[in-house]
């Protein structure tokens, strides 16, 4: 496990997502409102590539002809067979208990403390006055 | 974005080959202009398709993603899914270790059209420009005969045309006809079939004018698509049990994404009602399911994922490992990995017979 | 005989032997109408009554020339005391869903329902019934439960599988609130309304692929009602499918489970599983069981079924769909017997499990 500079905050909007690699994975970082979330890219049913899903809102119904949406943008959906991952949670939503989307632990970091620690950023240049998306794998 | 195309995983499997039986290349209706007269083209543009449903634009049940294709199948260059030789080539053709493909073109082509003069046109263009526009950039490319099929005079033309061409695969039907295919209108088109070497291939789809159910109209996609295996129930047990293979004992019959899990059943329950009923097809020399045995293959797409995994090899070996072939249905949604859809259980020997060898025995492929 | 002497048969087919028997229950106006018309009566096509299928050989009346099960001593004899069962639900197929006015529909259902009461449940307290309803018009099948619901022989609401619009559709609503209300499970049977062909794709030339073409409208029916959400709105509502054939549900529910996982946002209130759907509310008929008489193969599909709960035990009597005196295929574990021949009956009819009237 290390930490791994993956973008600057700024190439990852709210709403956007960016596919990396690191050590060896590809691995797709959502912006949820400012919050980051690293999913697996391969999607564990039969490994359509998360990156190129649509991201929509959870779908829920308390009786039938009800349409409720919530959470918009937060669930991602394979851009093969449609099934949902919860982007917080990697979760499935057919069988959330079985089925996951390996997640990684993101965070952000001051390019000053980058600068310093122990970050893998071979791809480009940390800047000390920009923030970074740094994801352990 | 960089489009992310999976790596090729050849090495490992460095002995697969796949002959996948059903992907859909797209055509546009500027491709088939060339091959239709003036007349058809001004129709066309002037009239448009009249598919026996209500829709000018789209399908009668919208899909749950757009051209029902996966999202990664767009060209980064433009145009529509798997219309572009070369994306396709990159994410499919070149990704995976593919001898043959063989298109099946679901439109435009006219198929099923209320005017049965401007199908047949269609169906030419269709043929030619599978073959101009695809077969000849990437031989790998096999084309199918598109015919007008509720026109059973104008389908012999066409089928007589393509007999001996080696590009082409097979005869290709949709599953929604205007009536049941073991009716005896369609008995020419199993005759052209025959005369030409041709297996003839249903393709789930098509608009009948009928309702999806044999109880009426459902209201979603989801029993939509989970109708195309009652459709082929429908159209398997008309084909048996009119005679079909009894007048015809040469035709081979290829039912094309409908998935496979309702084949022994249907073969056991007409067998059942067979042994009892008898005196009304005197015309069967055997059990339905015996007809079923050696005339029909299926498709594997969309296959049936069981949550035992037991439940899959049974129902495959009931209908016969020789009878199933592998196809992806790229581009579309339920598109299956040919590396991840079939059950690793399976020997080595079975799954070259599911990946290759049984489309290779059926179509004649060197 | 397989069954004891407390199973329950769930699929008995009463015969009506005439318009004449019926016209008693109908009222003065259509007893007048009938033959002042001359209406021939209103038996339906779906079992042709000379069809091999429709009446098995050795259950004939005298000497094998009439009608099968048109008197209540011959059926409880046979289905009861020779077959062995301690119950019998009746399920009358007479053409009450045939008419084109909702009119006619209210009143073949009404003397159907009258008819049965007094000519048969009267007469065996062995006996049970299904509702016929007049599937014309909701409203009036909602009348006539709400008429016959009061009798508690009547445990079930009977409706052919081939109807004008599928059963999942919202304007079924009612019944199934109807239902719900007076413990009655719908019951699904081979029929048609004719409003439809009898494939998707057309009318087919033999009797035969008729029959077999019902698997296809099962198929169709299971799936509106799971996708429309009527189990989701009736938390209580059960289905039960007779004479349909069981062979065909794993294979059903793959291809539905399949698709659920990915379009599932189009029907959002089926927020689990078919399967899972299929397992709680919806039970099976034994008869036709529709796989080759190999033990291997009956022990095999039980477990493609996935739930020891979902079966019941019927003989679908007169209909042949089995020789001799054992309705109950070659190699079903014996645990499993005892659930389909008793429980599973007692746990899907709970007016079973009361005392009758």
């Amino acid at each position: 496990m290390a930490s791994h500079v993956v973008a600057a905050v700024d190439e990852i909007p709210p709403g956007r997502r960016k596919l990396v690699e690191v050590a060896g994975r590809n691995i797709v970082v959502f912006n949820l409102g400012g919050d980051f979330f690293a999913l697996n890219n391969r999607c564990p049913h039969r490994g359509g590539s998360l990156a190129h899903g649509i991201t929509t809102a959870l779908v829920e119904s308390t009786v039938p002809g009800e349409y409720r949406c919530s959470r918009a943008g937060e669930m991602v959906k394979c851009p093969w067979h449609g099934w949902e991952f919860d982007i917080r949670t990697g979760k499935s939503w057919c069988d959330p208990s079985r089925l996951r989307v390996r997640q990684y632990t993101v965070t952000v970091k001051e390019g000053r403390e980058l600068v310093e620690g122990p970050y893998k950023a071979e791809s480009f240049p940390v800047r000390v006055e920009n923030n970074y998306v740094v994801v352990e794998a | 974005m960089n489009i992310e195309v999976r790596q090729a995983d050849v090495h490992s499997n460095s002995k697969l080959k796949i002959v996948d039986v059903d992907i859909h290349p797209k055509s546009s209706v500027e491709d088939l202009k060339p091959y239709l007269s003036q007349r058809w083209w001004d129709h066309l543009v002037t009239y448009g398709a009249r598919q026996r449903q209500g829709y000018s634009k789209g399908f009668p049940y919208p899909k749950m993603q757009p051209m029902a294709s996966r999202r990664d199948s767009w060209p980064p260059d433009g145009g529509l899914p798997a219309s572009n030789l070369a994306f396709m080539k990159q994410q499919f053709l070149d990704a995976y270790p593919i001898e043959y493909a063989i298109m099946n073109p679901l439109s435009p082509t006219g198929q099923g059209d209320q005017n049965s003069d401007f199908s047949a046109a269609m169906a030419y263009a269709a043929n030619e420009f599978q073959l101009e526009g695809w077969h000849n950039q990437d031989s790998r490319l096999l084309a199918s005969v598109v015919v007008p099929f509720e026109d059973a005079e104008a389908t012999k033309v066409e089928v007589k045309r393509r007999a001996g061409d080696k590009r082409f695969a097979h005869v290709l039907l949709k599953t929604r006809t205007n009536d049941l295919l073991g009716k005896k209108q369609y008995w020419p088109v199993y005759e052209a079939a025959i005369e030409a070497g041709l297996p003839i291939g249903i393709h789930v789809f098509g608009t009948s004018g009928r309702p999806a159910s044999s109880t009426g109209w459902p209201s979603f996609y989801i029993e939509d698509m989970t109708e195309h295996a009652s459709c082929c129930q429908a159209q398997v047990a008309s084909l048996v049990l009119e005679g079909v293979f009894d007048r015809y004992p040469e035709l081979k019959i290829v039912m094309i994404e409908a998935g496979f899990g309702w084949m022994p059943s249907l073969g056991w329950r007409m067998d059942k009602n067979w042994k009892k009923l008898k005196d009304e097809v005197p015309h069967l020399k055997k059990a339905p399911s015996e007809y079923m045995r050696e005339h029909i293959w299926v498709s594997t797409q969309p296959m049936e994922e069981t949550e035992t995994p037991e439940h899959l090899l049974d129902t495959m070996k009931w209908i016969g490992f020789d009878k199933i072939m592998f196809s992806s249905d790229y581009p579309h949604w339920d598109f299956d990995d040919p590396f991840l859809a079939l059950p690793p259980s399976l020997d080595e020997a079975t799954r070259n017979k599911i990946f290759c060898e049984n489309a290779r025995s059926l179509y004649r492929l060197s | 005989m397989t069954a004891t002497k407390t199973a329950i048969d769930c699929d008995v087919h009463p015969t009506v032997p005439s318009l004449k028997a019926l016209l008693p229950h109908f009222d003065e106006y259509w007893r007048n109408s009938i033959a002042e018309r001359g209406i021939p009566g209103f038996e339906s096509n779906t079992y042709p009554p000379r069809a091999p299928i429709s009446v098995r050989q050795d259950w004939k009346g005298k000497n094998g020339g009439g009608n099968a099960a048109t008197d209540v001593t011959m059926l409880s004899a046979q289905v009861l005391d020779r077959l062995g069962a301690g119950q019998a639900i009746l399920n009358c197929l007479y053409g009450a869903h045939l008419p084109y006015s909702e009119d006619m529909g209210v009143a073949v259902a009404k003397a159907v329902n009258n008819y049965i009461q007094k000519e048969w449940l009267d007469r065996d307290p062995r006996l049970r019934a299904s509702i016929v309803v007049p599937t014309q018009n909701i409203e009036y099948a909602v009348d006539e439960v709400e008429r016959m619901a009061a009798d508690k022989r009547f445990v079930q609401i009977q409706l052919v599988t081939m109807q004008e619009t599928p059963l999942g559709r919202r304007h079924w609503w009612p019944l199934f609130a109807a239902a719900v209300k007076h413990d009655l499970p719908i019951g699904i049977h081979p029929g048609s309304t004719y409003r439809q062909s009898m494939t998707s794709l057309g009318w087919p030339s033999y009797y035969v692929e008729d029959y077999v073409s019902y698997a296809q409208a099962f198929q169709s029916q299971l799936g509106s009602l799971i996708c429309e959400g009527a189990f989701a709105k009736f938390p209580k509502l059960k289905v039960v499918l007779m004479e349909s054939g069981v062979t065909w549900l794993p294979g059903f529910l793959w291809r539905l489970s399949k698709f659920w996982r990915g379009v599932r946002s189009e029907v959002p209130w089926v927020d689990r599983p078919p399967g899972e759907i299929v397992r709680e509310h919806v039970r099976l008929t034994i008869q036709p069981f529709d796989a080759p008489d190999d033990p291997a193969i009956t022990e095999q599909m039980a477990d493609h079924l996935g739930s020891d709960d979902i079966l019941l035990y019927a003989s679908d009597f007169p209909h042949w769909q089995f020789d001799g005196d054992d309705a109950l295929p070659r190699g079903l574990p014996e645990s499993l017997k005892r659930k389909i021949l008793v429980d599973n009956p007692l746990a899907t009819y709970p007016r079973l499990r009361e005392d009758a009237r």
